[in-house]
């Protein structure tokens, strides 16, 4: 039997996901301790500083990671503007920078606490005793206090540790590499041996790391000279792999960016298949938020990703009112370009959201548009994790009437199977997605037009904007995709087929392109 | 004319007040002659440990002033001052996460004694407090006895060579036997060394046996001051109160046991 393809893969991967998860987490980690151990020295006989201190790196403590992630980026990119304008620094929000920080901020509540509870417990008697035989507060500090509360310092240190190894997998959305680009890509094109392969590798760096830790302290405590040889030495070479440079072909000139859903990946693959066909070399980000890689995109971190034209004109540029298809692209065009962003071309398809339901329910109920939804209140809807906060819901509602029993949110890829088994009866899809026809679906009409058309547009960053070169290497793509095309790409990339990674789904959709050409 | 001698230590009209109320002084004087082995006596809370604390500047007075051989000890700083003299903590309080050798060259290293010269003075001080067990110096706190360990801080009260020795019931914990066996051997050093010592009990028969003068203290305040054999004729209740349990276990003990 041979190894699944996706396994050689992963493998392949691996020193590149594994050194950014490493440098992004041991430098988190490296700089939460470095801050949390002197504050906690300088507030332990301190009570308001003290209850201060704790109380926000508790109130840090319940935010959750994704979310704590996320804020850092917009918080960077003011920071970075401001930087700009009244120093002449600029600085990168994206990816490395925001991840650390929020990691950082992440591991200060273990090693604060535990550095204060170990130094509280310390026997008042041996206080007075260090005082006793003639020690300044310092030698106290550094002879005697320190050592016996060791052992739950470096408690505390571990539990950081593992907590940032952990929490660092989150870091993918805001485009910072890590162990997490095997399991959001693995979530979205249903790769479970990706996600399983992230999973696993990250717990098991945590345990390492965690291991490590664990020699120190105790070769520090029992004086066992080989156990604090062999921990000090892990985590050595640890660092030192952080400190080796990444391996230079692994980074392109190009980044081509990639939001959270299958078509994304896909679309990446081709456009960097593209470029790298051309003689440049591109690198993919994938997994990235959706209000993160626009942002990233202005400030140069993206060089290139594929949006939608409905998306940005309601949720970046936030119009309400919604002009037709033509006169939307144009008005698109000239908008972005006033922001620096180069609107390159259009790839043909359109991947509209649309409300869709199995053929035989809207039958049933006589339901042939959106209109005809209104009068059926007793319907649940699903959709993903945004359309319920996007402005095309409410313009939906508003226009129709509309109201539903229930509203779910769910992983897009799953949508399609729960319409099709009647767990909801509505779901907001993508026209472009390949499921709509395997489960029999049908999408509703939109009469009073209410969506915005999405037509798939290539978008360059400010400092691509006059690269003749890229913009060569992306033209023959341009109005070349169909919807049947893409539908049919997104399937395959979605079924989970070993073989039908997004860079063989995307190598596929090429020679269909190509293909269709040399016939015409 | 000034005494030519002043005493190695001089409580002068200290009081030291506490929230609690408990642990005060309130206007004691006391000289403790160089020398001299002082017990202070008394119940707990009585500011038997209050006196130690001050004399080694660990707390500062309210009012009063404390002196050794003569001079106040507000001018001098209190981690050089607290170098020179030796303490012995209530059980010990030796420091668990180091050795016997490391507990006794602590203070030694604190004054930047050369390490070679510290091994030689903690090799020569596990000798003198008789701790001569195999290997002792390599062993922790936890691995010894309560007698044991109590040796111990004794050998790192007296690492510094200093004159004057305080101990807050250094043999409170241990059993009657190893009691008597380490209070024998410490007067012995004492006098060897020619330390004056101060030490804290509530044991009026050791204090009896081991000390040169006995000090009273009741509810912060000193009762009574003199040697075994004056306290013995004193007429101030408490002090005679404090004498009937040795009397009467002498009487006991000379029914049970011949001469």
């Amino acid at each position: 039997m041979t190894p699944d393809p996706r396994l050689s893969e992963a493998m392949q991967l691996l020193p590149d996901y594994l050194g950014s998860h490493l440098r992004v987490s041991l430098t988190a980690l490296a700089l939460g301790a470095g801050l949390s151990f002197p504050l906690a020295l300088a507030a332990r006989r301190r009570p308001l500083a003290r209850a201060a201190l704790l109380g926000l790196a508790s109130i840090v403590q319940t935010v959750p990671g994704l979310a704590l992630l996320a804020l850092f980026y917009p918080l960077l990119l003011v920071a970075s503007a401001l930087a700009m304008r009244l120093a002449g620094l600029s600085f990168s929000a994206f990816g490395f920078l925001p991840a650390v920080l929020a990691l950082a901020l992440y591991s200060m509540l273990p090693v604060l606490r535990n550095t204060i509870t170990g130094l509280d417990g310390i026997d008042p008697q041996l206080i007075e005793a260090a005082r006793g035989v003639g020690m300044t507060r310092r030698q106290q500090l550094v002879l005697v206090e320190l050592p016996l509360a060791l052992p739950v310092i470096m408690a505390g240190l571990r539990t950081a540790a593992v907590w940032v190894i952990g929490t660092a997998t989150l870091s993918t959305p805001i485009g910072q590499e890590s162990l997490g680009n095997y399991i959001f890509s693995g979530l979205q094109t249903q790769n479970w041996v990706f996600v399983l392969f992230g999973c696993a590798a990250a717990a098991i760096l945590a345990l390492v790391v965690d291991a490590l830790l664990a020699l120190v302290a105790q070769g520090l405590a029992r004086r066992s000279r080989a156990r604090l040889v062999l921990g000090v030495s892990g985590c050595l070479a640890l660092i030192a792999i952080v400190l080796t440079p990444a391996l230079p072909h692994l980074r392109g000139a190009y980044v081509v960016g990639a939001k959270t859903f299958t078509e994304q990946y896909v679309l990446a693959a081709l456009l960097a298949d593209r470029i790298t066909a051309s003689g440049l070399t591109a690198t993919t980000r994938e997994g990235l938020g959706s209000s993160v890689i626009f942002a990233a995109l202005k400030a140069g971190d993206v060089d290139v990703y594929v949006d939608y034209s409905g998306t940005l004109w309601t949720n970046t540029l936030h119009h309400r009112e919604i002009p037709p298809r033509a006169a939307l692209l144009d008005a698109l065009k000239n908008e972005l370009a006033a922001s620096g962003v180069t609107l390159s071309g259009e790839l043909g398809f359109a991947n509209a959201y649309a409300l869709v339901m199995t053929r035989k329910r809207a039958a049933a109920l006589g339901v042939h548009s959106i209109a005809d939804l209104a009068r059926h209140p007793e319907l649940t809807i699903a959709g993903d994790y945004e359309f319920f906060a996007r402005p095309e819901w409410a313009a939906l509602r508003e226009a129709y009437g509309l109201s539903f029993r229930a509203q779910r949110q769910m992983q897009p890829d799953f949508m399609y199977a729960a319409v099709a088994v009647g767990e909801v009866d509505v779901i907001a899809g993508y026209t472009s997605d390949g499921q709509i026809a395997k489960y029999d679906l049908v999408v509703l009409d939109d009469p009073k037009a209410a969506i915005p058309p999405y037509d798939a547009v290539v978008l360059l960053a400010p400092k691509r904007a006059n690269d003749a070169a890229l913009r060569a290497a992306l033209a023959p793509l341009y109005g070349r995709l169909d919807i049947a095309a893409m539908r049919d790409a997104n399937l395959r990339a979605a079924q989970g087929d070993a073989n039908a990674t997004p860079q063989a789904v995307a190598r596929w959709l090429w020679e269909t392109v190509a293909k269709g050409d040399a016939s015409k | 004319m000034p005494d030519p001698t002043p005493p190695a230590i001089a409580f002068e009209h200290v009081t030291k007040r506490f929230g609690s109320g408990d642990g005060a002084v309130a206007d004691v004087s006391l000289a403790v002659e160089r020398g001299e082995f002082l017990s202070i006596v008394g119940a707990s809370g009585a500011g038997k440990t209050t006196l130690l604390r001050l004399a080694a500047r660990l707390i500062e007075p309210d009012e009063g002033a404390v002196r050794i051989d003569g001079a106040d000890i507000r001018a001098v700083d209190p981690v050089a001052l607290r170098r020179t003299i030796g303490i012995v903590f209530q059980s010990g309080a030796l420091f668990p996460h180091m050795s016997v050798a490391e507990n006794i060259g602590i203070t030694p290293k604190l004054a930047g004694v050369k390490p070679a010269e510290i091994a030689a003075r903690v090799d020569r001080l596990i000798a003198l407090v008789r701790l001569d067990g195999v290997r002792h110096g390599a062993r922790f706190p936890h691995e010894l006895s309560g007698g044991e360990r109590q040796r111990v801080a004794v050998a790192r009260a007296l690492a510094n060579t200093p004159s004057i020795v305080l101990m807050d019931e250094p043999f409170g914990a241990l059993d009657p036997l190893t009691r008597d066996a380490l209070g024998e051997d410490y007067v012995a050093l004492h006098r060897a060394l020619a330390l004056t010592t101060v030490m804290i009990t509530h044991d009026i028969t050791e204090a009896l046996v081991l000390s040169d003068r006995i000090a009273v203290m009741q509810a912060g305040r000193l009762a009574a001051v003199g040697t075994p054999t004056e306290l013995a004729a004193s007429v101030d209740p408490y002090v005679a109160e404090l004498l009937g349990t040795p009397r009467r276990q002498i009487a006991r003990l000379a029914a049970v046991l011949p001469p």
